[in-house]
């Protein structure tokens, strides 16, 4: 039973993982941006729950209806104000400015707020348990977490397939220039999707920051384990990407039980192994 | 009537001029030693490092289109190198250079089949998981200190130099020869058939491709080549640290934040972009050295704004508005006037 636990709590874990990586593969599918400020942006809106919660002591939870729109207008405008002007056949620029905008974020927050952790109390729910069978009981805040990436990543599958606005991402990932033929207006889009990215990043931040303790520094590590999971999941699919973040979830717990200073090592030794046997992913997206 | 004649150049007139330039700077710098006093000499180390760390990214980024986050796996793992060469093989320290590049080399190549598989960008974070790797590795390696890191014992630190000026003398000079060699042998490389290749393959990957380029043999040669020139940098810094942790070993913003802002202010692709660069981070460190975190904002938003309004960086501003190439690696047609044109003038002689 005890492995058992050590498996369950990497399991939900992953589901955090699923929330980091969801944002990242959203705007690489829809734009081929890689953003390597999105770690970042992730420790961002866990500072401002911070500010949400000791202005208003709402509890954290509920700050995400603060957070969420305030992160999705802030990613809209730095969508139609700077990545749009990198967008284009060279990788370079976009690559190297969101590098930048990783370190303006990374310097900015540790400025303002200094290198202390810092930690979100959420309440009675942090040490709330549903005991599942005897001897093994899981927390129900892992289980929200996890609860949380599942029904976003359903949103987001339905709106990417049901809805117009998915039909419109779509159509510009498929061709851009096709797409501004028949009406669509690239760059909105594009401001869109990197807000429902960043509402997605507020959602995630907020669990960082309730679930352990945070500090500007830990950014680049989030965005390592976002991109671990995308890659392990398979490009181009969303629920490929909760089975990576819950892999590497696994990994990780499985790594901690057997030594603590391999807890990180055996999730990127995993990504690395499904890099060297099976780069596609182990569940890549079926071209129709 | 006779034909128009001509002559192939490679050297322009400013080229000739930085060359006695380059010689005059090469001189005054290897006679260091005499004129700058100790902490001037350590920011001239300084100066080095970053000049050969940022000609060896621009080698990847501008010309093989190769964006790693993640050439400090290649700094740490020169460093520990050195430690492990002089605390537990017990060899000469100052020796550990060279063969810290060949070691580096040795294991670049299985990385690269790793991290090749990843394109742009994803290519960019994979490197980075490979240097988070290093440093968790190099942590859990108890013999060289383990997490917390170790200094060289007192004889290592004597081998290096009797005396502590003999010891700044000798890290000095090799790290000086290290730069002046990294930035020779890009010259060198990027004027042979490889550099046509890389300059074909900067220029548009797809046209060097189909006129017969072989792109993956060209980026594996350059990573190979730059993770070794990485190493031997990372060598001599620690040579000069004396002492080493995974943390500082493995630090993404000491050895790749800097190095590529060096490189985007200075202009990559340009062999001389890091040197420009370098010189401007060095005015501009100095100018905000009090300011602590703001500094590195500004830095950030500097490179921000050069990558999103001068993307070829300040030597790309220079060089497309006056048609300078302090190191020339292109071929030039200079038309020469028939002899039959210019025999009058001889004849009024």
């Amino acid at each position: 039973m005890e492995w058992g636990n050590v498996i369950l709590q990497g399991v939900l874990v992953g589901g955090l993982y699923a929330l980091f990586a969801t944002g990242l593969s959203l705007i690489f599918g829809v734009m081929r941006l890689v953003n390597i400020a999105h770690g970042d942006l992730i420790v961002l809106a866990a500072y401002v729950a911070l500010i949400c919660v000791t202005q208003t002591t709402l509890n954290p939870l509920l700050a995400i209806f603060i957070v969420a729109p305030l992160m999705a207008l802030a990613g809209y405008f730095l969508q139609r104000l700077v990545f749009n002007r990198t967008l284009g056949p060279d990788l370079l620029p976009p690559l190297l400015v969101s590098f930048g905008l990783s370190v303006i974020i990374q310097n900015g927050l540790l400025q303002v707020f200094s290198a202390d952790s810092r930690k979100l109390s959420a309440g009675a729910i942090e040490t709330a348990t549903v005991q599942v069978v005897d001897g093994l009981s899981i927390g129900v805040l892992p289980l929200l977490m996890f609860a949380t990436a599942v029904a976003i990543i359903g949103a987001l599958q339905f709106m990417f397939y049901s809805l117009p606005l998915g039909r419109a991402l779509r159509a510009t990932s498929d061709d851009p220039e096709v797409a501004r033929l028949m009406g669509y207006d690239n760059k909105h889009l594009f401001g869109v999707a990197m807000a429902i990215s960043l509402a997605v990043v507020a959602v995630a931040g907020i669990f960082l920051a309730v679930r352990a303790n945070f500090d500007p520094a830990i950014g680049p590590s989030r965005l390592i384990y976002g991109f671990e999971a995308v890659i392990i999941g398979g490009l181009g699919n969303l629920w490929g990407t909760l089975a990576g973040g819950v892999i590497l979830g696994v990994a990780q717990a499985i790594g901690a039980k057997i030594d603590p200073g391999w807890q990180l090592l055996a999730g990127h030794l995993v990504f690395l192994a499904v890099l060297a046997f099976r780069p596609e992913g182990l569940f890549p997206k079926v071209d129709g | 009537m006779s034909a128009p004649s001509f002559r192939i150049e490679r050297s322009t007139p400013e080229s000739k001029v930085a060359l006695g330039l380059g010689i005059v700077a090469l001189i005054a710098l290897a006679a260091g030693p005499w004129w700058i006093d100790r902490n001037g000499m350590r920011i001239v180390g300084e100066f080095l490092v970053y000049l050969s760390l940022a000609s060896m990214w621009n080698l990847l980024a501008g010309y093989a289109g190769l964006v790693s986050v993640g050439q400090q796996a290649y700094v740490g793992f020169g460093g520990y190198f050195l430690f492990a060469w002089a605390v537990l093989g017990g060899l000469p320290p100052l020796l550990s250079v060279p063969f810290a590049g060949l070691a580096a080399a040795v294991l670049a190549l299985p990385i690269s089949a790793l991290v090749f598989r990843l394109k742009g960008a994803y290519f960019a974070i994979g490197t980075w998981v490979v240097a988070e790797v290093f440093l968790l590795l190099a942590a859990q390696v108890t013999v060289l200190g383990g997490g917390s890191g170790i200094s060289l014992p007192i004889d290592v630190v004597r081998a290096i130099g009797a005396s502590r000026d003999a010891r700044d003398m000798n890290v000095y000079w090799s790290t000086l020869g290290i730069a002046v060699a990294i930035l020779i042998g890009i010259y060198i490389l990027l004027r042979s058939r490889w550099g046509l290749a890389l300059q074909a393959i900067r220029d548009g990957e797809l046209a060097a491709e189909t006129t017969g380029v072989s792109v993956a043999g060209a980026k594996r040669l350059l990573y190979v080549v730059a993770s070794a020139g990485t190493a031997m940098i990372g060598a001599l810094i620690f040579l000069a640290k004396l002492r080493i942790s995974p943390n500082a070993a493995f630090s993404v913003n000491d050895w790749t934040a800097f190095v590529i802002f060096i490189t985007v202010i200075g202009g990559i692709g340009r062999i001389e972009g890091p040197i420009i660069g370098t010189l401007l981070y060095f005015a501009l460190r100095s100018a905000l050295a009090d300011l602590g975190a703001i500094y590195l904002i500004v830095l950030g938003c500097v490179a921000v704004v050069v990558m999103l309004f001068a993307p070829k960086g300040l030597w790309g501003l220079v060089a497309d508005r006056f048609g300078w190439q302090l190191f020339p690696t292109t071929c030039r047609l200079v038309l020469t006037q028939p002899s039959s044109q210019t025999s009058p003038s001889l004849k009024g002689e």
